[in-house]
């Protein structure tokens, strides 16, 4: 068979099979990351049914994945948002790192990983999923809740965090000396402050310049802009990630909301694309022998979620219900702690890791909603008996 | 009464109160423009028990029901299709001899004749009030009339 037949049969095959995975996800109510995940499982190395010639066509959609996933999510704050929960909640926010970087990041130590690898763990445990949170939250109809705007502010926060984060780990990943990654993480702040300023200040000339009526040419300026800056930053050695996070924060108002609908369809088609990468990486054999360690993992890092939750929401003057509430919408983690672990895969940091990751994820992508689901009577239950 | 006001990263802005009978009650403006009307659960102050999704032209004619402002709205619309003809508001002070008396111990319109044409009390409007309507301190009374007949009427509520 010609090659480009062979590409699109595989190719089609696999987001058909999404697609149904998806619909399957819709009925039951949870988060299609697992099942993209577990789809990846089968058809990689060592899987059910492995693609033979398309993995390389999907590892270039993986990476528009991750640059699209960023961008979106950049393009839902605005600077403002960013700055004023930096200034508001960066006690809760410092908590929440420091509680929930510590589980991936002491499991790798112990198992003699080296400090890359609990660099990378670290990221993996600390980001709670804010796609899976926000559904949760308009899910159960939380989203008016007073504990709500402190759950968003820690989000906030931890997308920040990232901006920070990402560029340390690719510097650490790519093995560069201590100067060279000293300078790397002095670039990559100063340019996420280089960006937050001028999408303070000068926002309006950057919506200028990107807005248009037509939204086939909006697109074309947004996307091109993203990925420009994306690969800027790649070369920089800021990570390609950060880049188009930082695009999206520079866009915001009307734009941003134009921007963000027309990005959707073309986020959720590569983000998709990039979950079953991720498991196409990994090979299903070594999940097992870590699935102990991962539920584990999940359930200590559930517990010091939920320990930020209530400590964040208590700082707000939210009562005991609210603060377990903020808890358990925070558990849910998923897209950025796939990116996280796929760059760590990506550099071959060790061969167990990205079964962990995938595992971990696997666990609290699919639990943290349906945690939510069932404890909500409980957390009632508890509130008028109080 | 205050109304907080909370902002919602990447989802809006979120405004409540406490109405005087202790039940607190929001609006949620989300960014696409979607509002969300929200009341809170007695027993778990933090948490909305119900939520009325309602999108621009639901929303809309919510405001409409309630809002005073709606009124005073459409009145300027109308003074400025018929020249010379302008609303005021003008509210009832607390040396007001005409409080707590009816409005038609007033009688605006045989004196100035201006109309009254709706009362609005505590964010409540009384339209087309009849002589028998009993002014309170606090009211806001709606007159439509000429520049002058409107302005006798001021000095009539505030000086008899």
């Amino acid at each position: 068979m010609h090659e480009t037949a062979v590409i699109f049969l595989e190719f089609g095959a696999v987001l058909l099979g999404l697609g149904i995975l998806g619909a399957l996800a819709l009925r039951v109510g949870i988060s299609p990351i697992p099942l993209y995940l577990i789809a990846g499982l089968a058809f990689g190395t060592g899987g059910v049914l492995p693609l033979a010639t398309s993995e390389e066509f999907i590892s270039v959609g993986a990476e528009l994945g991750v640059v699209l996933l960023l961008l979106t999510l950049g393009l839902e704050y605005n600077a403002d948002e960013l700055v004023t929960s930096l200034t508001s909640n960066a006690r809760a926010g410092l908590v929440d790192l420091v509680l929930n970087a510590a589980p991936g990041a002491i499991c790798a130590l112990l198992l003699g990983w080296g400090p890359v690898a609990a660099v990378a763990m670290a990221g993996v445990t600390y980001a709670t999923s804010s796609g899976i949170t926000a559904k949760v939250l308009s899910d159960l109809g939380w989203i008016g809740n007073r504990e709500t705007p402190t759950v968003l502010s820690l989000l906030v926060f931890e997308d920040l965090t990232m901006a920070i984060y990402l560029p340390v780990l690719t510097t650490m990943l790519a093995g560069l000396s201590l100067l060279s990654g000293a300078m790397a993480v002095g670039i990559a702040l100063l340019t996420v402050s280089v960006v937050l300023v001028v999408a303070l200040r000068f926002g309006r000339f950057i919506e200028a310049f990107v807005s248009s009526p037509n939204s086939e040419v909006l697109l074309l300026k947004v996307v091109g802009l993203a990925l420009l800056v994306a690969g800027l930053a790649q070369q920089l050695q800021v990570s390609a990630a950060v880049g188009a996070f930082l695009v999206g924060i520079a866009l915001s108002g009307e734009l941003a909301e134009d921007a963000q609908s027309l990005l959707a369809p073309l986020r959720d088609l590569f983000a998709a694309v990039f979950f079953v990468f991720f498991g196409l990486q990994t090979d299903p054999a070594k999940i097992l022998p870590v699935a102990g360690l991962a539920a584990l993992l999940a359930l200590v890092s559930m517990i010091t979620k939920l320990l930020t939750g209530a400590y964040a929401a208590r700082r707000a003057g939210i009562a005991k219900a609210g603060q377990a509430r903020a808890g358990i919408a925070l558990i849910p983690r998923g897209e950025f702690n796939i990116v996280i672990a796929g760059l760590a895969v990506g550099a071959g940091v060790h061969p167990d890791l990205g079964a962990l990751a995938a595992a971990y994820v696997l666990i609290l992508a699919a639990f943290g909603p349906l945690a939510a689901k069932l404890v909500q009577p409980l957390i009632t239950a508890i509130a008028k008996r109080a | 009464m205050e109304v907080e006001q909370t902002a919602l990263p990447g989802i809006g802005l979120r405004h409540d109160f406490t109405t005087r009978k202790g039940q607190r009650v929001g609006v949620i403006s989300h960014r696409t423009g979607r509002r969300d009307l929200v009341i809170y659960d007695k027993e778990d102050p933090d948490a909305v028990c119900h939520m009325v999704k309602l999108n621009d032209e639901e929303a809309d004619a919510l405001a409409e029901l309630l809002g005073a402002p709606r009124i005073v709205a459409r009145l300027n619309q109308l003074h400025q299709q018929v020249e010379g003809l302008v609303s005021v508001q003008l509210p009832i002070p607390a040396d007001s001899p005409y409080a707590d008396r009816p409005m038609g111990d007033a009688r605006v319109r045989t004196r100035t004749s201006a109309s009254i044409v709706a009362i609005v009390r505590a964010g409540q409007v009384f339209a087309s009030p009849g002589p028998g309507f009993v002014f309170s301190v606090g009211d806001v009374v709606v007159v439509v009339g000429s520049e002058d007949s409107t302005s006798e009427v001021a000095g009539i509520l505030a000086n008899g």
